[in-house]
């Protein structure tokens, strides 16, 4: 025993509270290896995949894949399939699909790209215009399968042939409407200055050491069960590192001809993901909304009986989802700095998808973080990176990140028997 | 015992000629039902007697059609849910209660979160959800923030129970609790059911289980074929008495039960017997039979 009692409980300690034992390191590294065994793994293929791919790259391809200018170039192209990936991990969450975010990105895109050129508009409402777009798409969607009760994988099926016919009428066939605003094509194409670089660089990882001793403190004050200090530190530690690496090889001169242009810092877009990442995250797990979601992926009725506006629930999900995409659609648009009739088609949607599954989220529902998305991103971005590096044909690469997908989900619905059979849901 | 009949306190719930159809399905054709704070009602009843129906509309999923409902002495009309939250009426359904992907902590508290501003107040919610469980006894889950899915099914029904007294309910209505239920576990949520009647609150408990019911119930009220053939009191009468309740809806009269009355929309049935459920004797007798007529 090593806590002590909660001071506010007049009743006799329970033995679930106030006294429970704190476990070792060991027990809880011990424990975490029996999680995994019983069919939760999390994150942990997708994680070993990545290690693994990357191992392989760079034994292959030292001089290029692990250059600073091509890990820049990573973030750069994951971005994209990252964004539209975050906002799918909501609806996946509900056991639900959205087939149209893809479409629905280029049909932002394509709002963004005819505001800006066509109507000569300042970037700031060319970028709501394709905001409020992205959400009027997913209360549609929402709308169509909370209340009106069509399947999902139907109506966003729908969707995605009608906001493919969108993007043609607003561009036209074989058109093309090149963006130069500079404050939208410096979202994919610029970066932060390196000494502000590190400052947010540290700034994040002390913010993230602070709150996770913080949370850690409060809860051996409180008697509740706390992981041991040694993992917490553990994670802190391996977290900075990793941040560092990151900031410090990017802050690197990766220009190819330095003397003429210099390329250097963290690129814009990075930061903005880990924003949307984070504020993703804590709605997600930090507010009754987001628990509310877990809630009706795990059990709908269970959770209607609570009391809880599912339809609400599942409206705003799908609307979470097709504003992600709206994002990425602009994301997209600066990083090409154009936009085409095939905005957010071919294997933007399937490469987002399987990010979200890649990464550990359940396509059966109530099962997935924001941190699989950003995972199973980086996934499919070493994927299409490293072959394009090897110089293997776009058809190669499909193959495989189709068998990664297959993987994926073969992982997901296995670990999930397993999960039922262990009793860990 | 006491003699007044106004000290009385009114029963926590009472149900006076409820009535409800599904189109031309006539499923509850004057319920009644007395349940008092302290003790254990059962509801028993064949299949399709019309025992999930009045449970679901004293829980607010259905209203009824015709009929009283009184809330400790009040009149009341409860057409949602949330009325039946607000009165204090907790229902612990047989399935369907529990998100297997969430932990104890976060069933309890589902659709009623504690929070502290925007967040979610996680260490407020675990200590109380933990008290809860210590206040009940319940020393036979490992962690609070265990899955639910890693549960038994003897403790899946403790956290759906215990869920049901988080927020000072009057009224605990267990639809089969122990339906799915081994020897051992059986006996355990039946333990913690009658805690829960000696805590002061009023439980109503639907069961198929004789031996059930005759363990923990203080009365009995007998549904046959969408009406209430009779409350007893359970010491007031035998197995073999209420077997009969159920299978053909009269019985020999048992002793303290009131004249039979003739149901007025139910001329085929021969004596629906009609038992005063009142644990004072000279309480009126509250389970009239067929108030209203089709």
């Amino acid at each position: 025993m090593s806590t002590s009692t909660v001071p506010s409980a007049p009743t006799a300690p329970s033995l679930l509270a106030g006294s429970v034992e704190q476990p070792t390191f060991g027990e809880a590294v011990s424990s975490y290896v029996s999680r995994v065994r019983g069919g939760d793994m999390g994150s942990l293929p997708a994680i070993l995949a990545l290690a693994v791919l990357t191992l392989a790259f760079v034994i292959m391809k030292p001089e290029t894949f692990a250059s600073a200018l091509n890990i820049a170039n990573l973030f750069q192209q994951g971005a994209v399939v990252v964004t539209i990936a975050m906002g799918l991990v909501f609806v996946l969450l509900l056991g639900e699909i959205d087939l149209s975010a893809g479409f629905t990105s280029g049909a932002c895109g394509a709002v963004l790209a005819t505001c800006l050129v066509v109507y000569d508009w300042p970037w700031y409402l060319a970028l709501a215009a394709a905001l409020v777009t992205g959400l009027v798409v997913g209360t549609i969607l929402g709308t169509l399968v909370a209340r009106v009760g069509i399947p999902s994988f139907i109506i966003t099926l729908a969707m995605f042939l009608a906001l493919q016919g969108v993007v043609l009428l607003i561009i036209g066939a074989g058109g093309n409407i090149s963006i130069t605003d500079p404050v939208i094509i410096a979202l994919q194409n610029r970066n932060v200055p390196p000494l502000l670089g590190w400052a947010l660089a540290i700034i994040a990882v002390l913010a993230y050491a602070g709150t996770s001793l913080r949370t850690w403190q409060l809860r051996r004050k409180r008697g509740l069960l706390a992981a041991p200090l040694g993992m917490v530190v553990l994670k802190i530690v391996a977290l900075g590192a990793v941040v560092l690496a990151m900031v410090a090889v990017l802050n690197q001169e990766r220009s190819l001809n330095p003397l003429r242009t210099s390329i250097i810092g963290v690129p814009i877009v990075v930061p903005l993901i880990v924003t949307l990442a984070l504020i993703l995250g804590f709605v997600l797990t930090r507010t009754a909304f987001g628990r509310h979601i877990y809630a009706v992926g795990g059990n709908t009725e269970a959770t209607r009986r609570a009391g809880i506006n599912v339809k609400g629930v599942q409206t705003a999900c799908f609307m979470i989802c097709s504003s992600m995409a709206a994002i990425a659609g602009v994301l997209a648009a600066s990083r090409a700095t154009s936009v085409d009739p095939n905005a957010g088609g071919s294997n933007v949607l399937l490469y987002a998808v399987g990010a979200a599954v890649i990464g550990g989220t359940s396509l059966f529902g109530g099962k997935g973080r924001i941190i699989d998305a950003l995972i199973g991103g980086a996934v499919i971005a070493v994927i299409d990176n490293g072959m394009a590096l090897l110089g293997y044909s776009s058809g190669i690469k499909y193959v495989v990140t189709g068998a990664v997908l297959a993987a994926a989900a073969a992982v997901d619905a296995v670990s999930r028997r397993r999960a039922r059979a262990t009793g860990r849901g | 015992m006491t003699q007044a009949p106004d000290l009385a306190p009114p029963p926590t719930l009472e149900v006076r000629g409820g009535r409800k159809n599904f189109g031309a399905v006539h499923a509850l054709r004057g319920v009644d039902l007395v349940a008092r704070a302290g003790e254990v009602t059962a509801l028993v009843g064949d299949n399709g007697a019309g025992k999930s129906t009045m449970i679901k509309c004293v829980a607010g999923i259905y209203a009824f059609d015709a009929g009283e409902v009184l809330f400790e002495g009040e009149q009341t009309h409860i057409s949602a849910p949330a009325d039946a939250n607000a009165l204090g009426i907790e229902v612990v359904y047989q399935d369907l209660a529990l998100c297997d992907n969430l932990d104890i902590v976060h069933n309890m508290f589902l659709g009623r979160e504690l929070k502290n501003g925007f967040r979610l107040d996680e260490s407020a919610m675990e200590t109380r959800a933990a008290e809860v469980l210590a206040s009940l006894s319940v020393r036979t889950v490992r962690s609070i923030r265990q899955h639910v899915a890693s549960l038994s099914g003897g403790q899946r029904q403790t956290v759906a129970i215990a869920r049901a007294v988080l927020w000072n309910s009057k009224l605990v209505i267990l639809d089969e609790p122990t339906a799915a239920l081994g020897v051992a576990q059986t006996e355990q949520v039946l333990q913690l059911v009658r805690r829960l009647a000696d805590a002061g609150l009023a439980v109503v408990l639907v069961s198929h289980n004789m031996n059930d019911v005759f363990e923990v119930a203080d009365s009995i009220n007998v549904l046959y074929l969408g009406q209430t053939a009779a409350q007893v009191r359970t010491k007031d009468t035998s197995r073999m008495e209420v077997i009969e309740l159920i299978t053909s809806g009269s019985a020999g009269m048992p002793p303290g039960t009131v004249a039979p009355k003739m149901s007025p929309d139910a001329p085929e049935r021969s004596a629906t017997s009609v038992a005063s459920a009142t644990a004072t004797t000279s309480d009126a007798p509250t389970t009239t039979n067929g108030s209203t007529s089709a």
